[in-house]
């Protein structure tokens, strides 16, 4: 269990002021010129070494990530923020853009210059309306008192941020779709290779982070690599936000380490699940996008990347979505499956035409007006969407519904043979 | 193209950026490099259709809205056309005086948004999506996750959320809105935004200096 002492947000519920002087009490820009004179190589060894994974889904390794940047170039080079906060079940992001909007700008100035960006651009969806405005009041104030801008911090460094609004396209989360709205285009995935880091904004070196990922770092800097992997566990290092959702008595938002046990989890800080753990369900413990898991894992499992992946689902966002034993599971997935089919951008034909083709199957699985061998192909049509499209949404949509064969196929086929009972049923047509 | 006449609404004749439009665009464009004004696009859509909602009390991007644009930002229209419509933020008609944007997606549901969509349509007596109530005071749009979840359900009216809601909250809210009383966003249960019901389970024994 996290302590106090431990917490990097805090002010997660904005109870305190937001804005520059209540962050300053809290430690935010506190000498943040001795960070940066340490140097780009000194910055980006401390962050490969407090093992800090990426917290925006797919939890690659953030110092790694920093160094690919080139050491020299002749092209400016970007820091792109991923505040385009959109998988179902998520929104931690949302807390620190409104109320410790200047752990990420800090966070911007030093992961920029680690990186030797000369600017940072901060993707924000077009719903984050107000809390767009609370960061903008924030970087106004950084560069009216010299934290950012020409002299950053006093450092000689020149470093922007520029806060930017999108407009409620979860295809916009995906890092090389972000850089294309960014540049005034549709959002759709470029191929990869060029990787961002050689060909990225603009047609320059660029690395997009969560905004988790920056917002941590000043601090793992101030308290060093070894104070953050004293939390969390081997290769799964450090705290981090968590929001659950569904089915619980208090849904809510906290920080928390890295590995604690999804029980404890919820019951600690959500009031635990509605009627009782043992009227739990099943929990999609990541966001929409990673497969389900029944009540029988959620009972000893822990919340980090390995233990997820290890009973084949995954920690993604972190965001614990709850279900009770009064949820209709194949309708909860069935309407995930229509958010895909709602999001795909179209440009990926397996993609383009699976999601709806998976929504119009789940749909009627949903009512039972299926054949019990449409469950086989229901699943062998997800497997041909999944890593045949440029990025990852193909892939999201095929795993809930994998999740929900691999752990309910009975209840699957239980809702197509009542169907087929209710059709047959001479009662039925004798009142009909 | 559409939203011509025949879609039932007429696209006005000429569309000019007010003074204060014009401001917030060269703002707007002034934040990227030179020569990359294109990545003003999607927020000075906005500017269009607040400049819409503050001359006919409707939010929308009309045609001659993303001409000016392109040709404001050297861009051929096409793009803007395609940006404006690729994104779901842009009304491309218009729209009632307030925008109900009523989240569904499965964290929602599962807190009961099939309730705020009832009590939606009840209090406005609109019957399908995108569509206006009869008196012009409400549209009804059905969105996708909004991010907020750990407050669902979510009625998103304009720019602001509404949270924690329920059926007889969401009478109230339309009440209020339909009397002109825009009440305070955020939470509707009373709770400090993301903690849990009844306060914190954390940063009870940490304390600043008063930050007065």
């Amino acid at each position: 269990m996290l302590q106090d002492k431990d917490r990097i947000f805090t002010n997660l519920y904005g109870v305190h002021d937001p804005l520059l002087k209540g962050a300053r009490s809290r430690g935010d820009w506190d000498n943040t010129a001795a960070i940066l004179a340490r140097g780009r190589d000194a910055i980006i060894d401390e962050m490969k070494k407090s093992g800090l994974r990426g917290r925006g889904g797919a939890g690659f390794p953030t110092g790694l990530k920093w160094s690919f940047m080139p050491k020299q170039s002749d092209r400016p080079c970007y820091l792109v923020v991923n505040a385009d906060e959109s998988e179902p079940g998520t929104c931690k992001d949302r807390d620190i853009l409104r109320h410790d909007p200047h752990k990420l700008v800090e966070g911007c100035l030093v992961a920029g210059f680690a990186m030797g960006a000369c600017a940072a651009f901060i993707y924000v969806r077009g719903e984050f309306y107000n809390e767009g405005r609370m960061l903008q009041a924030a970087v106004d104030e950084a560069y009216e008192a010299g934290l950012i801008g020409k002299n950053a911090c006093g450092s000689g460094y020149a470093f922007d941020v520029v806060v930017h609004r999108g407009a409620g396209a979860y295809i916009c989360g995906e890092e090389t779709a972000l850089i294309e709205s960014l540049e005034g285009k549709k959002g759709m995935p470029r191929m990869k290779p060029p990787f961002p880091a050689g060909v990225g904004l603009y047609g320059c070196p660029s690395t997009v982070n969560n905004v988790e990922s920056i917002a941590v770092a000043p601090t793992i800097l101030r308290r060093g690599a070894d104070w953050f992997l004293t939390l969390g566990r081997p290769n799964n290092a450090g705290q981090k936000l968590f929001c659950i959702s569904g089915h619980v008595n208090k849904p809510c938002n906290v920080e928390e380490e890295l590995g604690i046990p999804m029980r404890e989890l919820i019951e600690r800080h959500a009031g635990g699940v509605r009627g009782g753990w043992d009227n739990l369900l099943a929990v999609i413990p990541g966001g929409a996008s990673v497969p389900m898991i029944p009540k029988s894992i959620c009972d000893d499992v822990l919340m980090d990347f390995d233990s997820l992946r290890g009973v084949r689902s995954g920690l993604g966002t972190a965001a614990v979505i709850v279900m009770d034993k009064s949820t209709d599971l194949i309708k909860a997935i069935a309407r995930l499956s229509k958010f895909y089919m709602h999001e795909s951008c179209g440009q990926c034909t397996p993609c383009r035409e699976g999601t709806g083709w998976m929504w119009r199957v789940m749909t009627r699985m949903a009512e039972g007006k299926a054949d019990i061998s449409e469950i086989d192909t229901l699943e062998q049509v997800t497997k041909q969407v999944e890593g045949h499209t440029i990025c990852a949404l193909g892939d999201a949509a095929a795993w809930p519904i994998q999740g929900l064969i691999r752990h309910f196929r009975p209840v699957m086929e239980e809702r197509i043979t009542a169907y087929k009972a209710r059709i047959a049923s001479p009662a039925r047509m004798a009142a009909e | 193209m559409a939203g011509s006449s025949s879609a039932g609404f007429e696209q006005p004749a000429s569309f000019t950026f007010d003074a204060e439009s014009e401001a917030e665009v060269a703002k707007l464009i002034a934040r990227y490099p030179a020569g990359k004004q294109a990545s003003a696009v999607i927020p000075s859509l906005y500017v269009i259709q607040k400049q819409m909602k503050r001359q006919t009390d409707s939010a929308w991007v009309p045609v001659k809205g993303m001409d000016a644009l392109a040709e404001r930002l050297g861009m051929a229209p096409i793009r803007v056309y395609e940006v404006a419509t690729f994104y779901f933020m842009f009304n491309m008609a218009p729209i009632g005086k307030y925008h109900l944007q009523l989240c569904t997606t499965t964290p929602c549901w599962l807190r009961g948004s099939d309730d705020i969509v009832a009590a939606c349509r009840e209090a406005t007596g609109i019957k399908g999506w995108k569509e206006t109530s009869a008196d012009g005071m409400f549209t009804m749009t059905e969105v996708e996750c909004v991010g907020a979840c750990v407050n669902a359900p979510i009625l998103q009216v304009d720019d602001d959320f509404y949270e924690d809601m329920d059926r007889e909250k969401t009478l109230a809210l339309i009440a209020a809105l339909r009397e002109g009383n825009i009440p305070p966003k955020g939470s509707m249960s009373g709770r400090q935004n993301s903690a849990p019901e009844g306060g914190p389970t954390t940063m009870l024994t940490l304390h600043f200096a008063p930050e007065a």
